[in-house]
């Protein structure tokens, strides 16, 4: 097993099936009315890192900050072929922007370590920022490749990708580690029956405490020896908190977040006059200057 | 987001109320088997926690991959040139994506990579990919043949084959049909020889109609004794894609048109025995093709229930004289007979799949025990009833959830009007993926053949004793009593069949007492699932409504002791 890939996916909101209010009064996203799902590009993300898996050989590991049940997102990924997932979760991460989150991230790689390379999905459907992938990488001092669809190669060294630009693509090589952001340019695979099968039974420390808890039952012991039988069949996901990365507090959450969100507003696009273009040489110039004039082109 | 699992309430309340127990502990051999797999159940409510997940997971790759692909499939179908068939690119992706989702060998066991599921869950899987794509459920349903191999097959051959079959890496066919023989099949000529110092046996001859002909993998059917002519001369083979063997052409059909359909040639082909010689026929290929049967009926009744959904949708949108038109009585009608219909194949058909569980589980406790004495009599004596059972629920499934697919199909475009006719609907591909169900793995008329020996035998009847004492009341009160005065006239007629001693006569009448069996059968299972979900009273009574007269009037065909067809058909047909 040549290399270590660790993917950090989000479980988001589905803004595709909004069901009842998707707005507080306030401004902010009413999660309660919205399903979670996986992220769509971190899927994407997911999937190529499973195909580099077969095609190099690699350990998938699979990591996302979120409260408790984001830990859904990670027995997804198991269900797709992971190897190992860790949930990042603390009440002091709650509210992040795009800056505490990558620090969050950050920390939480240099924790694992020794990685090769880190996936991310190009953005997440909730804030469209497109951010955080490349905040990590600035964080962790890695080389960067955003827009990914596919890897052409892959040795120890360096990694060769196609990255998606305008109009086309274009294929870039860097260094290892190395930090790809991915676009919906695969097809995720569903997940594997047998994987589901295994893997539903995986549990985080909160989950098994909250298990034993709903059975009346708080033996200490019996919660540490059911643990390492979780491990022992690799049912085990990973919680660590602020402190277990050794996160400042100053940087994280709330706290940690320039970002204001003043209001947001539904703008909805809607058709105006229309504008006939005599269909020459000249009309075209003429409607070229004006797209440039207006700055919609240039 | 469409999930043909979650979507389906027939379907969940199948899952929820079958009671699978014993199907489960006899297939998990009383949950030993995970000690050894991290994935198999630990107890019941394990296991059906798996079936329902993977089933969400597998309504999910059907309703939101597969089925958007199906119109193009069928639009542009596989390609052949060179002797070579390339399937389209969206049913390559298609067979990707079921490989990994993992259930390309849903039955087989745990130990070949298998998931062990029995066959009820795998033909509800079934129902769902033909509810996508009628056509993809044939390359589906091939996994059958890697549990003809494990049933049969040596040691060797299933550790040769079948971790390929389970893992998706290899695909199957069944080679059974040659120009001369179709329903015949004991005529079957395709010629095996043995090298008398090798032991090596060769195929020589031809199949036609053969599906996915172009697999890596094929069971034959062929015959190894010299100069024999009749089924006992057969024997069953594999052999895998090679040069000999030549796929000569594939056919232009009016449906199910992803999936190619071959006509091979064999020129010498190596191939190897799979179980004993001159079984081939009688015992291995009549295994083989009572699960295809289930598989196909589970195929007719996904296409039935997609066309159902269909014309519900349109007539729910579709206005004439400033209303929908699903206020009309004939519209609303029709409607409810598509919709009623489906979920009597349905209630059949998983009838049925849980009996074929019992009686495999059943059939291997008898068969696989290392000392046979030990075997306790309860296992022999379930075994028996659960064989004779299957063997008469089998083809009376595949009969009807085929037919009346037929019927819904046809009626859905018929609720579409004009619209329906044309191509840019998909009510027109399910009336032509609909049409083959009934034809091949047996014709109807060969279901009968099958059927009605345990219709005469009277088979149902202890199903019938314990579905009569059950405690209904009020309207299904009603209903159980239209149907045990039914029951009784169906004993009369069969009595009144077998008193005339006449062959013909009884050949003639057999589809008409068969049909009045499921009527019967279906009327009682409808009524019972009624009680434990009120909401489906309207259901049972609407089936039971309408099989009255259909009933009456087979039983005074078949009471009427009347010969002009036997005796003067010649004349009809001729004038
Ligand atoms: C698309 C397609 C895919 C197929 N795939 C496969 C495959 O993968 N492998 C394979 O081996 N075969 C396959 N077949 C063949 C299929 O199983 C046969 O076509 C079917 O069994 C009928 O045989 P036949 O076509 O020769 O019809 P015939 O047997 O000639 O039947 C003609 C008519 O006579 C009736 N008939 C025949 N005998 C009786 C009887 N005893 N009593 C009453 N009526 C009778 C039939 O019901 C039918 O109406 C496929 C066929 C098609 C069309």
């Amino acid at each position: 097993m040549g290399y270590t890939i660790l993917v950090f996916v989000k479980q988001v909101p589905d803004t595709q099936n909004i069901t009842g209010e998707a707005m507080k009064p306030d401004g902010t996203v009413n999660r309660a009315a919205l399903p979670a799902i996986f992220n769509p590009e971190d899927l994407n993300a997911l999937e190529l890192g499973l195909q580099l898996k077969e095609r190099f050989g690699a350990k998938l590991i699979v990591g996302t900050m979120g409260p408790p049940n984001a830990a859904e997102v990670l027995r997804e990924s198991l269900y797709r072929g992971a190897d190992s997932t860790i949930l990042l979760t603390d009440r002091a991460f709650a509210g992040a922007d795009t800056l505490a989150t990558s620090y969050a991230l950050s920390k939480c790689a240099e924790k694992i370590g020794n990685f090769d390379l880190i996936l991310c999905g190009r953005q997440a459907i909730d804030g469209d920022t497109a951010q955080v992938g490349p905040q990590l990488a600035e964080k962790l001092a890695l080389p960067q490749i955003a827009y990914v669809e596919d890897v052409e190669s892959l040795s120890k060294k360096k990694i060769r990708a196609r990255r998606s630009i305008e109009g086309g693509y274009e294929v870039v090589e860097g260094p290892l580690p190395c930090l790809l952001t991915v676009v919906e340019a695969n097809e995720p695979r569903p997940a594997n029956a047998k994987n589901i099968m295994r893997r539903k039974k995986s549990m985080t420390r909160s989950e098994l405490r909250k298990a034993h808890a709903d059975a009346n039952y708080t033996d200490a012991e019996m919660l540490v020896d059911e643990e390492e039988k979780l491990k022992a069949k690799g049912l085990w996901i990973e919680e660590l908190s602020a402190a277990d990365v050794g996160a400042e507090e100053s940087r994280i959450g709330l706290k940690g977040s320039p970002t204001k969100v003043k209001q947001i507003e539904s703008v909805v696009l809607r058709g105006a006059d229309f504008k006939r273009i005599d269909p020459s040489e000249d009309g075209i110039n003429a409607l070229m200057h004006e797209l440039i004039e207006d700055h919609t082109l240039g | 987001m469409s999930n043909f699992f979650t979507d389906n309430e027939d379907l969940m309340f199948a899952l929820d109320n079958l009671e699978l127990e014993e199907v489960t502990a006899l297939k998990e051999d009383d949950y030993k088997y995970a000690a050894e797999f991290p994935h198999a159940p630990v107890d019941f409510n394990d296991a059906i926690d798996n079936y329902r997940r993977v089933l969400t997971e597998i309504g999910d790759v059907t309703g939101e991959r597969i089925e958007p692909r199906s119109r193009t499939v069928d639009a542009e179908g596989p390609h052949f040139e060179d002797g070579v068939v390339t399937y389209h690119p969206l049913t390559q992706a298609n067979l990707r994506d079921l490989r990994n989702a993992g259930v390309m060998g849903v039955m087989l066991p745990h130990k070949y990579g298998g998931l062990n599921f029995p066959n009820t869950i795998y033909t509800m899987m079934t129902e769902m990919v033909s509810r996508a794509d009628g056509s993809l459920q044939n390359l589906f349903g091939l996994q059958d043949i890697s549990e003809t191999i494990y049933e049969f097959g040596d040691e060797e051959q299933k550790d040769r084959y079948l971790p390929g079959f389970a893992s998706g890496e290899y695909d199957g066919s069944m080679d059974l049909t040659e120009p001369d023989s179709g329903s015949d099949l004991q005529s079957v000529r395709l010629k095996a020889t043995q090298d008398p110092k090798t032991g090596q046996w060769h195929l020589d001859g031809m199949k036609r109609f053969i599906t996915n002909g172009c697999a890596k993998v094929h069971l034959v059917l062929a015959r190894s004794e010299e100069g024999t002519s009749d089924g006992r001369g057969l024997s069953m083979f594999i052999c895998e894609s090679c040069p000999e063997l030549v796929v000569r052409r594939i056919e232009d059909k009016m449906g199910i048109h992803g999936v190619a359909t071959c006509e091979l040639q064999y020129n010498h082909v190596p191939a190897q025995l799979c179980g004993q010689r001159k079984r081939g026929l009688t015992k291995y290929v009549m295994s083989l093709m009572n699960g295809a049967r289930v598989a196909i009926a589970g195929q007719a009744l996904g296409i039935a229930e997609a066309a159902y959904r269909e014309a519900r949708k349109y007539a729910a949108e579709r206005e004439q004289f400033k209303q929908t038109i699903d206020k009309f009585p004939a519209i609303y009608d029709m409607l409810a007979r598509m919709k009623v219909k489906t979920v009597a194949a349905r209630t059949l058909l998983y009838h049925t799949t849980k009996v074929v569980d019992l009686r495999q589980g059943y059939t291997h406790i008898v068969e696989h025990a290392k000392d046979a004495a030990a075997i306790p009599q309860e296992a022999r004596a379930a075994q028996k009833k659960y064989s004779k059972l299957a063997a008469v629920l089998t083809p009376m499934s595949k009969a009807y959830c085929t037919e009346i697919a037929n019927q819904v199909a046809y009626d859905g475009i018929q609720i579409h009007g004009g619209t329906g006719f044309m191509r840019d609907f998909n009510a027109e591909r399910y009336y032509r993926d609909a049409r083959i169900t009934n034809i091949y793995e047996g014709t109807t008329q060969l279901q009968v053949v099958a059927a009605i020996g345990g219709v005469i035998q009277r088979v149902l009847e202890p199903t019938y004793d314990e579905l009569a004492a059950l405690p209904y009341d009020g309207a299904l009160d009603r209903m159980t009593s239209k149907l045990a005065d039914m029951r009784t006239k169906l004993g009369e007629a069969v009595e009144f069949v077998k008193a005339r001693k006449d062959s013909d006569y009884q050949n003639l009448m057999a589809r008409a007492l068969v049909e009045m069996e499921i009527y019967v059968l279906v009327g009682y299972l409808m009524t019972r699932d009624a009680l434990k979900d009120r909401r489906r009273e309207a259901l049972a009574e609407k089936f039971v409504i309408d099989a009255e007269p259909e009933f009456e009037a087979r039983r005074l065909l078949a009471m009427s002791g009347d010969n002009t067809t036997i005796d003067r058909h010649w004349e009809i047909t001729e004038y």
